[in-house]
């Protein structure tokens, strides 16, 4: 397919659509509600349900229905949204069912407001829901990762039946790229444990989170952290930009990352030998490279757009061998690549 | 810009169109144009759809230009509030300016103007211009436009009078993705009966432009800034 001009949100919802999801549940917030509108306008066209609920609760668990029944579904809602939704995020991820959960960040706490923010971060990775439990989270940069990583979101969560996160923030939701989406990707595969009518074939399947047996309820729990391992093996993606031969790096996702790009670059020429990762996957870390980085270079530093919250991820990675600063901004304010540069410079002179 | 100068403005300019299709961009360049040429300008920013990329952005340029711009309350703050602001009713009310209206995207953008509809059907001296992207996802087709121009029509109560071609793909723009939409944008404007007043590309070379196709019809060739 060729080119066309799209926002972040939009090539979420169109990818939604390539990857085969029928199913949009939502409750409109800014600034991600061109998903919904979206969702609104291509759906009834091509046989597919958009609804929009009366709140991020029974949006939530309406995905949790049609995940139950095996099909795809999304829904989309931004932070204070997303914070109503953690009960049926946590009751998803309970019953091991594939869903896709997208969060178009702005600043917080409560209703805080709606500009740019990345603020969700522990939310995303740690479990904003009660009990043991995982997202597998991605951060695009750009918006035809908005794309990509949307239609890869749900291929995962089918290949792991787990609820699986697209972590974005206001800017890469709102702003326009041309984007290249793929004629068919849909890769659905078989779900025999999915709640579809037995016909009087087989036993029926039950969609549940609750276990009146202690024991079994720690089984599945061990059960599940099981499959966490096999996701850190082979799911965990990041991005390396000049690390060949840096002695510092930054360390940034999403919208962050490429505002640190410039200032790589601009901090490159001035003689400053410095490199970025970029995580993809969020959850999964990218622990292994950045404990390895730890070894060659003689500094960190995280830039988000939040007080600090994947900084504590990086001095866990890097357990702590070298110094990881913060270059941040918050309340939907966003760091200047010059502050960034500032920033990169400070830390060659703090450690050397 | 070029090759712009037999176009007579009308005494109130409105930018419609579908979400993202370039309408605000578009609005304060044509505003800027008119400054230019020693025309008296206001604008009004009446995007109660979407609180991101707006109007306001600009600000501090038309000011500089000797633009006054007219925007929502709570344009650019952290407040998602909804409300026309009671000035905007002066670019209607008093005639003694050209008025440059820039409106929200698709028939939910278009409900705003509806309120100021009846002053400028009366006063009848007005150019409503759908903007057209035709790389924007659901407007690729001349069809898909029309779609989007009756819903915007039926919303506000005033028919399009004009066409501006503005079909783009960001900073990867070329001349051959401008052309691929030409014949599109004559399709448009054989189907709705509407002039196509001109054809647009940000162009920091001139590359663009000298390899530009013929343009047939009313078009011509306006080059915005970023």
């Amino acid at each position: 397919m060729s080119k066309v001009l799209m926002k972040g949100n939009e090539a979420i919802a169109e990818a939604a659509i390539k990857a085969g999801c029928r199913h949009y549940f939502g409750y409109p917030i800014t600034p991600q509600t061109e998903i919904a509108a979206y969702m609104a306008k291509r759906m009834p066209k091509i046989g597919g349900t958009f609804l929009q609920a009366e709140s991020e609760i029974s949006a939530i668990n309406m995905v949790y229905g049609v995940a139950g029944a095996g099909f795809r579904v999304m829904t989309s809602s931004s932070s204070p949204g997303v914070s109503l939704k953690q009960e049926g995020i946590s009751y998803i991820a309970g019953a091991d069912l594939p869903a896709l959960i997208v969060n178009v960040q702005r600043g917080g706490p409560g209703l805080g407001g709606i500009q740019p923010s990345q603020s969700d971060y522990f939310q995303a990775t740690k479990g904003g829901g009660h009990g043991d439990y995982r997202l597998i989270v991605y951060a695009p940069a750009s918006v035809q990762e908005m794309a990509d990583y949307t239609i890869k979101a749900f291929d995962t969560a089918d290949k792991y039946r787990m609820p699986v996160m697209l972590l974005a923030d206001g800017t890469m939701g709102q702003m326009m790229e041309p984007v290249e989406l793929p004629e068919t990707t849909v890769q659905e595969i078989e779900k025999p444990w999915a709640v579809r009518g037995t016909q009087n074939k087989r036993k029926h399947n039950i969609i549940n989170s609750l276990y009146l047996n202690p024991e079994e309820l720690e089984r599945t729990n061990i059960e599940r952290f099981e499959k966490y391992k096999v996701i850190e093996e082979n799911e965990c993606l990041y991005e390396e930009f000049m690390m060949d031969d840096a002695e510092y790096c930054v360390v940034a996702f999403g919208i962050a990352s490429r505002i640190s790009k410039n200032a790589v670059i601009e901090a490159r020429k001035q003689g400053v030998k410095v490199g970025l990762i970029r995580p993809i996957t969020l959850w999964p870390f990218p622990n292994k490279v950045l404990k390895q980085t730890a070894d060659k270079v003689k500094g960190f530093l995280s830039v988000e757009l939040s007080m600090g919250q994947m900084i504590e991820d990086v001095r866990l990675a890097t357990e702590c061998k070298k110094p990881v600063k913060l270059c941040s901004r918050t309340g939907g304010m966003i760091p200047s690549p010059e502050q960034v540069l500032e920033s990169i410079i400070n830390l060659t002179k703090e450690a050397k | 810009m070029a090759n712009f100068s037999d176009y007579k403005y009308k005494r109130v300019t409105m930018f419609l169109g579908h979400y993202g299709s370039g309408k605000t961009n578009l609005a304060v360049n044509f505003a800027l144009s008119m400054r230019e040429k020693g025309l008296s300008v206001k604008m009004a920013d009446l995007d109660i759809v979407n609180p991101y990329f707006r109007t306001k952005d600009s600000e501090k340029l038309l000011k500089e230009k000797g633009i006054e711009l007219i925007s929502p309350a709570f344009a650019n703050s952290n407040v998602d509030l909804p409300a026309l602001p009671q000035q905007a009713y002066s670019l209607v009310q008093r005639k003694d300016f050209y008025a440059v209206m820039d409106i929200g995207g698709d028939d939910r953008g278009a409900y705003a103007l509806g309120r100021y509809t009846p002053y400028i059907l009366e006063e009848n001296d007005y150019e409503m211009i759908f903007v057209a992207n035709f790389y924007r996802p659901l407007t690729t087709t001349a069809d898909e436009a029309i779609e989007v121009m009756r819903e915007i029509e039926s919303a506000c109560k005033i028919k399009f009078t004009a066409i501006i071609n503005n079909s783009n793909l960001g900073n990867q723009t070329t001349a051959e993705a401008i052309n691929a939409t030409i014949e599109r944008a004559n399709e448009l404007s054989k189907k709705t009966n509407l002039p196509i007043i001109a054809t647009t590309v940000v162009d920091k070379t001139g590359v663009i432009a000298e390899n530009l196709m013929e343009i047939t019809l009313q078009e011509k060739y306006f080059d915005i800034k970023d």
